[in-house]
């Protein structure tokens, strides 16, 4: 049994649209139950209807903030689905050898969550392309929710999270155990930054990168706003780079900025400029 | 050919939790509770595609086993994947070092199972429940 009301539902699934693009649909009511339980303990609100009242106060943006970040679905894991990364390894020297001496390579992991996937993509810089040795290499990992942008800079995991998808030879060798947690050692740290950063706004100021990992995010928005970023990535996506969506995700009918690298799947580059309409 | 898995655990429910899951992933499972039942399995039919090995157990523990078992049938046959409450990470390198090819700190599950077999190339990440 869901305790919102369609206009309480319907007021804060408008606010998550609005501010972050994802898309609640009616069938997710309990969500709202779950996610937004301790945003009612903590501020005292005795029903999601009052919650909503509030949230219209301008005066009430923290409170927004916290309601659209509890509205996220943060699951990640490291080097998940395995593939992307196998191309990552395949790319990158043919990269290196097109750039010139002394310039970055930048990888950009749009929406990291709790930052695996950025950590994932150093773990594998470190130990399986010593072929770059020498070569600088930036990763940026972004992600709307505070939260998970301070976890990620933390760069600790829990014994669980350590399990999903990382090798125990690359746990023992880049993770210092503390307790029960482990802590990615300050070498690969260094290789990753992570700041906010909402994929719905402007991306030009942080200019071009060679691979972008947009995965498991564009699923929770309507299909003008896929479009939407799908165009702003492409515009940071350096000519030979490659951009990475989830599973689930395409750039097929959204962009023409985009096309489906030959023979891999979820991976794709920019479309030359002639076949470009627009 | 169907792969095969042996469930070396001195606990029942924890075999049987062992057992579901890989069943699960379309293996048959063999179980022993102990090194020396474990030992004995190895050598009455062919070696298990894979060994999943409980460590604190009675009459031979598990990082005896596993220097039993890697020195009677070679470096890395069968694939041994240590599961077990010790998650020291003193541990973890001790199992390493006597050849063990990955590691699952309990509590797991089937997604922690299904990705360490994967690692080690017995099952399609896309096998692996999110
Ligand atoms: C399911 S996680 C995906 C994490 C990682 N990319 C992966 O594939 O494992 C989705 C992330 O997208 C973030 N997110 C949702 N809407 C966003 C937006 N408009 N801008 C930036 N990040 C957003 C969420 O906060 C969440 O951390």
């Amino acid at each position: 049994m869901s305790g919102s009301s369609p206009d309480t539902f319907a007021a804060i699934a408008g606010l998550v649209k609005a501010r972050a693009g994802i898309v609640l649909t009616p069938d997710k009511g309990y969500m709202l139950d779950t996610r937004l339980a301790a945003i009612l303990r903590r501020g005292n609100f005795a029903s999601l209807a009052a919650l909503a009242q509030a949230l219209r106060d301008p005066r009430g943006e923290p409170l927004v903030r916290d309601v659209v970040e509890a509205l996220t679905t943060n699951e990640s894991s490291f080097f998940r689905d395995g593939k992307p990364f196998e191309h990552v390894k395949r790319i990158l020297p043919a990269l290196h050898a097109a750039r010139p001496a002394g310039a970055r390579l930048r990888i950009w992991s749009a929406a990291c969550s709790t930052g695996q996937e950025a950590y994932s993509l150093a773990l594998l810089l470190a130990d399986q392309l010593p072929a770059l040795a020498g070569r600088q290499v930036d990763i940026l990992g972004t992600d709307l929710s505070r939260e998970v942008v301070e976890r990620a800079r933390e760069g600790v995991f829990s014994q669980f999270e350590v399990q999903r998808g990382l090798p125990v030879q690359m746990l023992v060798k880049h993770f210092i155990q503390e307790g029960g947690k482990w802590r990615i050692k300050p070498a690969l740290r260094a290789m990753c930054r992570f700041e906010e950063r909402n994929l719905l706004g402007e991306h030009r100021g942080l200019g071009g990168f060679d691979l972008i990992f947009c995965r498991n995010v564009l699923i929770y928005f309507d299909t003008p706003t896929k479009a939407k970023v799908l165009a702003a990535l492409a515009a940071q996506l350096a000519p030979d780079g490659a951009l990475y969506l989830g599973g689930a995700e395409t750039v097929l009918g959204l962009t023409d900025r985009l096309v489906p690298l030959p023979g891999e799947r979820g991976v794709y580059g920019p479309a030359p400029a002639l076949a470009r309409s627009a | 050919m169907r792969r095969s898995a042996l469930v070396v655990d001195d606990s029942r429910v924890v075999r049987k939790a062992a057992r579901r899951m890989l069943e699960g992933f379309g293996f048959s499972v063999r179980e022993a509770e102990d090194g020396e039942q474990a030992l004995i399995a190895c050598r009455a039919e062919a070696l298990p595609n894979v060994v999943l090995l409980d460590w604190n157990m009675p009459v031979m523990d598990g990082i005896t086993f596993l220097r039993a078992a890697r020195a009677e049938f070679g470096a890395d046959r069968p694939p041994i994947v240590l599961c077990t409450t010790e998650s020291e990470f003193s541990r973890i390198v001790e199992a390493l070092q006597a050849g063990a090819q990955e590691y699952i700190m309990k509590p797991f599950d089937a997604t922690i199972l299904g990705g360490k077999l994967a690692q080690i190339g017995l099952l399609d990440a896309a096998e692996v429940p999110a």
